[in-house]
């Protein structure tokens, strides 16, 4: 009884405390509030919303009332062919883009670090760093631009080196490796800096020291500049893996968009949300896909970052 | 830097070789489009785009700039969304990110993590869209091109790191000399904060600049498409083309409307602003993915 009561009043004094904090802070605690409401009605309530997965949804009966199916959107998803097509282009798509990525990315930081005019080195930064800030429409134009059957500059080239021209936009096989291509030249100048900044923080008497042990440049470079930056390869790494479940759905949708020849390579799991949300209005089945999507993402992103910490403290999400 | 033995020099010929022909790649396409709004559509129609055309016309830019009215319709869509977004998008953001830069703040870890929580898990997009289109009834107006966005973690996370490097005891001796948190906010930490905002704001703007997705999900009506749902909609829709008033006006003698060539012609338009912005700009972005990316 004794014991009972004491528990009561040590929660009052816990809730007394809180409010305290509150009141004390009102003015620092009231500036988040409009933050957490837009994250409220843009993240939250969408993350209660995935109940329509459970439903046979419709508008008239609403996110309540509509008739609970259980796993029978599941069903129909995982049962479908799409759901391994769409799964697999999915981790296909990004394992290339992250390998591809990282390749790139420190190859062309460690080959700049080397130019010693300035000057050069900054003009050539700024051009590769310019794609980042183009909208995928725009990227999509280009593709237009080169891939077109008969329009496209590919295919003029091909004609004027009397070689047979291809119908780039209905053959599937080839788009795996041109969409990496162009993850590539829209992101490797955004990498770059990353590992420019990383090789930036290398101590220099590193270097000295290897010079007076006769270490050529090459040697410095691998046994001093690359495993300095690992660490932030292997963290920018573990967090794209995490992600691997989802795509840019604006890259891929806004340069494949609708053509359906292509799907067999290119349709991912967000198009394919997309598709069967706007297109066939499957709302239940495009929600169970979507939720299929987000707990495998969810537990490659913790399992990712776990390792992520192991690796090092500094370079863990959370 | 002097001391450091030098690479070969035909090692370095090679460095700066695949370096230079690499940044030159990047710009390509970019050249292509250029040219591509000057070629003769004729030759386009019979040959295809090149990187320099046998024949150059203007009849693209002349049928564009027929077509002006909806080119500007989109472009003002764009910078309402744009401006309007990134003043409300920031004034959240900096409101949220300055309380848990404190650490004294008691809270400021269940608040983050609440922040946090909206990085690694997704609610999907069926959800998403309903609530947006359905609950809040955004639908066909222009705040659904602008609130979707308004907040996002990593931004916040950003400014909240740029916060940081405040020196604590600037709000401290002003709160000892009485101020609230509100005037130190607005007066003091505003204004030192200034070029962390810069950097979160330009990416911000970024995203609404570039952004045709909210569009592409909330916005049926052509009055509100932003230039970029615009330009897909001139690129993947040859009727959309066709139907405007320009087509007849822009065809030459024999009667070749310049289908093709609008089409590079209106890309080169919407990016006409960040070319000439990108030079000022382009350091704040540096910046913020150098800070961005230390911590997230």
């Amino acid at each position: 009884m004794e014991k009972k009561h004491s528990e009561a009043n040590l929660r009052t004094s816990r809730v007394q405390s809180v409010f305290r904090e509150l009141r004390r802070n009102k003015a620092l605690y009231l500036f988040t509030v409009p933050g957490i409401i837009f994250f409220i009605l843009f993240n939250y309530l969408p993350m209660f919303g995935i109940i329509v997965a459970f439903k046979d949804f419709n508008f008239i009966q609403g996110f309540f009332r509509s008739p609970w199916v259980g796993f029978k959107n599941f069903g129909f998803f995982f049962k479908s062919a799409d759901a391994w097509v769409v799964t697999r282009n999915t981790l296909v798509l990004n394992s290339l883009f992250i390998a591809s990525s990282l390749v790139l990315q420190i190859g062309f930081a460690l080959l700049l670090n080397e130019i010693r005019n300035e000057r050069f080195k900054k003009i050539t930064q700024s051009f590769m760093f310019f794609p980042y800030f183009i909208s995928w429409i725009i990227v999509s134009v280009f593709t237009y631009n080169f891939f077109h059957s008969e329009h496209g500059a590919l295919n003029r080239l091909l004609r004027s080196l009397n070689m047979p021209t291809v119908n780039w936009l209905s053959r599937p096989q080839y788009w795996t490796w041109f969409l990496t291509l162009i993850y590539d030249w829209k992101w490797t100048g955004f990498g770059v800096i990353i590992y420019l900044a990383a090789l930036a923080g290398i101590n220099e008497e590193l270097y000295e020291a290897a010079e007076i042990d006769g270490a050529g440049r090459w040697a410095q470079i691998r046994l001093i500049s690359i495993p300095l930056i690992m660490p932030t390869a292997v963290v920018l790494t573990l967090l794209a893996i995490g992600r691997i479940m989802i795509s840019d759905f604006g890259m891929i949708y806004g340069i494949i968009g609708d053509n359906a020849m292509l799907y067999p390579t290119t349709n991912v799991i967000d198009t394919y949300v997309y598709r069967a949300l706007r297109q066939l209005g499957d709302i239940g089945m495009s929600a169970a896909a979507g939720l299929y999507q987000s707990l495998v993402g969810l537990a490659l992103v913790l399992g990712s970052n776990l390792l992520a910490r192991r690796f090092s403290e500094e370079g863990a999400l959370f | 830097m002097s001391y450091r033995r030098q690479i070969g020099p035909t090692a370095a010929f090679f460095i700066y070789l695949v370096v230079g022909l690499f940044s030159i790649a990047c710009l390509l396409p970019f050249v292509f489009i250029i040219t591509g709004s000057f070629t003769d559509e004729s030759e386009i129609i019979k040959r295809g785009f090149a990187l320099i055309p046998q024949k150059v016309s203007y009849s693209s830019w002349v049928m564009l700039y027929h077509d002006f009215k909806r080119i500007l319709n989109g472009y003002l869509v764009t910078i309402t969304v744009t401006v309007l977004g990134t003043l409300i998008s920031l004034l959240v953001t900096s409101l949220m990110a300055y309380p848990l830069s404190i650490p004294t703040l008691r809270y400021r870890n269940v608040i983050a993590f609440f922040a946090f929580f909206t990085m690694i898990f997704y609610g999907g997009m069926v959800p998403w869209y309903i609530i947006v289109s359905r609950v809040l009834r955004l639908r066909n107006t222009i705040f659904a091109l602008i609130l979707p966005y308004t907040i996002n973690a990593w931004n916040m996370f950003l400014l909240r790191n740029f916060f940081r490097t405040i020196p604590k005891e600037i709000a401290e001796s002003a709160k000892i000399d009485g101020a609230g948190d509100l005037r130190i906010f607005t007066q003091l930490i505003l204004p030192l904060a200034k070029p962390g905002l810069a950097t979160v704001g330009l990416f911000i703007a970024l995203g609404y600049w570039n952004d045709w997705w909210l569009g592409l999900m909330f916005v049926e009506n052509h009055r509100l498409f932003p230039i970029q749902l615009l330009l897909r909609a001139i690129v993947s829709n040859v009727q959309f083309l066709r139907s405007s008033t320009a087509a007849a006006i822009a065809s030459d003698a024999s009667g070749i409307i310049p289908l093709e060539g609008v089409k590079m012609a209106t890309g080169l338009v919407t990016i006409g602003p960040i070319i000439l912005l990108y030079p000022f700009i382009q350091k704040y972005f540096v910046k913020g993915i150098v800070v961005g990316a230390v911590k997230g």
